[in-house]
């Protein structure tokens, strides 16, 4: 299969402005990998804004517009429409941080979706502020430590892929650094589906926001995946699936304790065994009603 | 040249239909409402070739227009008062990154309390934005500034947004004959699609909008400022050149009965008529008085509008703003202009029709009445 002959080409530059072992630049650089130099990129505010490079230059080899905040999905339906009206397709790509989509960017993304305009749209969620010094996003996990909550998050996670799949849009899928092959056979799939907008949500560590060593950016990544922290999935045309290693992930015995992932960072070195217990319950609950949907899915397929 | 009977806002959407853009999106907000709804109506009709983006809000609408102005695309949008302060965040952003956007302000009061009648407060929130800003009087200089727009944006050497606005309901809704211009003669004033080198290409890659550093991002606001005061040369030769295709004449401002008067009333939009007609009453009582209509508020003409009225005695700035703790945008910008010239005329700065209060030719007779024997320079006229 064609994504399996990976490409060499680099689309992201010596130079850029990203901290060492920066888990989005990771996935940006095998994202502009998989979709080519026929590309549109439009950022949000965000450490991306940063990554690419002081003005007048950039470490990015496709152009980009830089946005405010709350609009970077309502400037790429803008820029998707006039590319058609001007007869000059190519891939309108959002680049944006959890903060720019799941809070201040939410409401211009649901938009987006509804009207059904042709973008992809990919949340690198480091899972907080991180341009503004690591503050509580709306998807910060529960318990963890930001600056603005020292003592642990109270709050559960917004499940925003959840949201987009409930827009009914045409693809949804999750996508982890550490599984590159995985983001280009996922993100040629969002390319060449033409018409509706589609949504991808990736695992994006962050060694200074998530008090680890740079090092261990894959090793962490990966090991989300294998506790079941993170879950590899596409909801396509409404149809859920597991992808990659997740899909042997349902029988509990088969994933990892979430400790061992917890226990590599920081910003979790606060949890008592009982907070621990209770995220390992949160993992598990979350993977019973997965059990769910599959089997609902399956259901449904075989009525077909 | 056709003639039709339009209201301000069907005006502006004819304009749009001739200027042909490629992209307009917008949110409503009463009472701009009507404007794109015809827009709507001409693109669905095939009379406008051009994508309508429905946005869920006005951020959306202009973010939607940075998108596709920064690919190439022509575009427009209008809003008014709540509208286009909740856009007015991505405002700055369409001036910053150069693009040459066009947009209607159908001018309304804010709230609280809720307002749907005209003020210019909105309008001026954008008077430092680097936005070119005309202000229309009738459907017909909306009609005219709108295309106008056009060409100033577009030009190389400007590409800045531009604006037009005009007040709520005294002329966003009243109907009035309005001459068009032909397609074919606009073909020679607007400029041809693809004038500008798009911002944003993948032929060529480059960024918008990144990261400067302080040394770069003054160097960047200087480029704009330069790109403003050209844009003067520019606003007055479009004008020149849209006057001599129409016979309608226009220039920076329009000055009646200013030869000879020892005092002058400055105003901007439709409170225009009726202050002219209490110049003529005023007149026939043999008071000399002259009449100022600024149609071009930014960039503001300092110069022209300073020599025209610095040998007066008074200046009267009658602007419909809400204004604390300082003179009106209105107010305060002739003041420089007679300033900037060193001119001994006396300025009053007077606050008339806000939030849709009718500014009636008795209330500038009074307003005359009241500057020729009060001290006080600042006031605000309510009835
Ligand atoms: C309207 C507005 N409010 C606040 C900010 C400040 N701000 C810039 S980036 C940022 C955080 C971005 O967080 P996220 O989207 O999660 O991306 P990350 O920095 O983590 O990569 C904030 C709050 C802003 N630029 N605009
Ligand atoms: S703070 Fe985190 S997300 Fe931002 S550049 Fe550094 S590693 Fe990357």
């Amino acid at each position: 299969m064609a994504h399996r002959i990976f490409p060499q080409e680099e689309y992201i530059l010596k130079g850029h402005a990203a901290c060492p072992g920066c888990g989005a630049t990771l996935l940006l650089r095998y994202v502009l990998k998989a979709l080519g130099p026929s590309t549109y990129i439009v950022i949000p505010a965000c450490c991306t804004s940063v990554i690419a490079g002081p003005h007048p230059r950039s470490a990015f080899r496709v152009p980009v517009l830089h946005i405010a905040f709350a609009a970077s999905a309502a400037a790429a339906s803008g820029m998707v429409e006039a590319l058609e009206k001007l007869g000059k397709p190519a891939n309108v790509v959002v680049w944006a941080g959890d903060g720019g989509t799941v809070d201040i960017g939410l409401q211009a993304l649901s938009g987006a979706a509804e009207r059904g305009h042709n973008i992809i749209y990919i949340c690198y969620d480091n899972e907080a502020y991180m341009n503004t010094g690591i503050q509580k996003s709306g998807s910060t996990p529960y318990k963890a430590w930001t600056t603005t909550t020292p003592t642990g998050n109270p709050s559960f996670k917004k499940d925003v892929p959840s949201i987009m799949a409930a827009h009914r849009v045409p693809y949804v899928a999750t996508i982890n650094p550490a599984y590159p092959n995985d983001i280009i056979y996922k993100l040629r799939k969002a390319s060449s589906i033409r018409g509706g907008l589609k949504y991808i949500h990736a695992f994006s560590p962050c060694p200074p926001g998530w008090r680890y060593d740079p090092s261990l950016t894959v090793k962490i990544a990966r090991l989300a995946v294998e506790t079941g922290v993170w879950v590899l999935y596409e909801v396509e045309n409404g149809k859920f699936s597991l992808t990659g290693l997740s899909r042997n992930l349902l029988k509990k015995e088969n994933r990892k304790p979430v400790a061992e992932y917890l226990k590599l960072q920081g910003r979790f070195a606060h949890l008592k065994q009982e907070e621990i217990d209770e995220i390992q319950r949160l993992v598990d609950e979350q993977w019973r009603r997965i059990e769910e949907i599959v089997a609902e899915h399956g259901a449904r397929a075989k009525s077909v | 040249m056709s003639k039709l009977l339009l209201t301000g806002n069907y005006a502006a959407a004819y304009a749009v239909r001739d200027a042909e853009p490629d992209v307009v999106s917008a949110y409503p907000i009463t009472p701009q409402t009507p404007v794109i709804e015809k827009i709507a109506e001409f693109i669905e009709s095939g009379e406008l070739n051009a994508k309508f983006v429905r946005v869920e809000s006005e951020h959306s609408a202009m973010a939607a227009l940075i998108g596709a102005a920064s690919v190439g695309a022509r575009t427009y949008t209008a809003t008014s008062s709540q509208g286009l302060f909740y856009m007015y965040e991505v405002i700055w952003w369409a001036s910053g990154a150069r693009l040459p956007i066009v947009m209607g302000i159908v001018t309304r009061a804010l709230g609280p309390p809720w307002n749907i009648w005209s003020e210019h407060a909105d309008f001026y929130a954008l008077r430092d934005s680097g936005w070119n800003m005309f202000f229309a009087s009738s459907a017909q200089e909306v009609y005219d500034f709108t295309l106008v727009s056009y060409r100033v944006s577009e030009n190389p050497e400007v590409l800045l947004p531009t604006l037009v606005g005009w007040d709520a309901f005294e002329v966003s809704h009243t109907y009035e004959p309005v001459s068009l211009v032909e397609k074919e003669e606009l073909k020679s004033f607007i400029p041809p699609k693809g004038s500008w080198k798009p911002l944003l290409d993948v032929g060529e890659p480059g960024s918008l909008g990144n990261l400067a550093y302080p040394e770069e991002y003054i160097k960047v606001r200087f480029e704009m400022r330069k790109a403003s005061e050209r844009a003067r040369r520019i606003i007055e030769e479009s004008l020149r050149s849209y006057s001599s295709l129409t016979g309608r004449r226009y220039w920076f401002f329009d000055c009646v009965y200013c030869e000879d008067a020892d005092t002058v009333f400055v105003i901007q939009g439709s409170i225009f008529g009726e202050t002219l007609r209490a110049v003529e009453e005023l007149r026939s009582r043999g008071e000399k008085v002259g009449l100022v209509k600024v149609w071009v508020y930014r960039p503001f003409p300092y110069e022209e509008l300073g020599k025209a009225i610095e040998g007066t005695k008074n200046v009267v700035v009658l602007a419909r703003a809400s204004v604390f703790g300082s003179l009106s945008p209105l107010g305060s910008d002739v003041a420089s202009a007679l300033k900037l010239r060193g001119a001994s005329a006396r300025l009053f700065d007077v606050t008339v029709g806000v939030g849709g209060v009718d500014v009636k030719a008795e209330d500038v007779i009074g307003i005359y009445d009241k500057v020729r024997v009060s001290g006080e320079s600042s006031f605000w006229w309510v009835r």
